[in-house]
């Protein structure tokens, strides 16, 4: 069970809903090859720094989840099919990056959790 | 009238005079172990105007951190963070 982190961009062309029920379909797919979604981010509209497909923009999704080896290959065969999906990179993580994607979540808690606080 | 004054020597190539300053890999000193590919701005550090990677003879990183800087570079491209090629980028 190793852990991995899948970064896919889709087209802009999508409504809200479109874009959600395409980020569904593939957390249901890891989902049902026993995968465990660790955290998940959407970073939402951004812009390209060069035209990918006639396209300046994108949905960019961020899944990091544990699974084993095999899920990987179908998982990219998934996103080959699905035609929402501009680009992806599917990277394996190693114990630094672990730490490193843990320590970025607790701050970003941390902060959330300041504002909060000063909010009140 | 200004005659005993010395012809003023000029140079045809600039004095190449580089200050020796002490090159450090600055992961190994602040101990950074993971470069993050998704970190944009992070790693504009490592490119220069032309979206290039910067050698390691003036960034002064070791080889194992060089490397790893490259392959973030590499990932950030393909996922449009960073230009392929860029003009005038910072």
């Amino acid at each position: 069970m190793n852990q991995y982190e899948t970064v896919f961009i889709m087209t802009p062309v999508l409504s809200d809903d479109q874009m959600k029920e395409a980020v569904s379909k593939f957390r249901k797919f890891l989902t049902d090859k026993k995968a465990e979604v660790v955290h998940e981010a959407n970073w939402g509209l951004r812009k390209f720094t060069y035209p990918v497909q006639k396209k300046s923009t994108g949905f960019y999704h961020l899944i990091e989840f544990k699974a084993p080896g095999e899920v990987i290959s179908e998982l990219e065969v998934a996103y080959k099919r699905d035609e929402r999906i501009l680009k992806f990179l599917t990277v394996r993580l190693d114990k630094y990056a672990i730490k490193y994607n843990e320590k970025k979540r607790t701050e970003k808690n941390k902060i959330r959790v300041d504002k909060t606080v000063s909010d009140k | 009238m200004a005659i005993n004054q010395q012809p003023e020597i000029r140079y045809l190539a600039p004095l190449a005079v580089d200050v020796k300053k002490k090159k450090y890999c600055r992961f190994k000193k602040s101990k950074i172990k993971y470069i993050d590919y998704k970190d944009a701005d992070f790693l504009l550090r490592f490119i220069n105007e032309q979206g290039k990677i910067l050698p390691r003879r003036l960034t002064g990183t070791s080889l194992k951190y060089q490397r790893k800087v490259a392959q973030a570079v590499k990932r950030a491209r393909h996922l449009a963070l960073l230009p392929y090629v860029a003009d005038l980028l910072k």
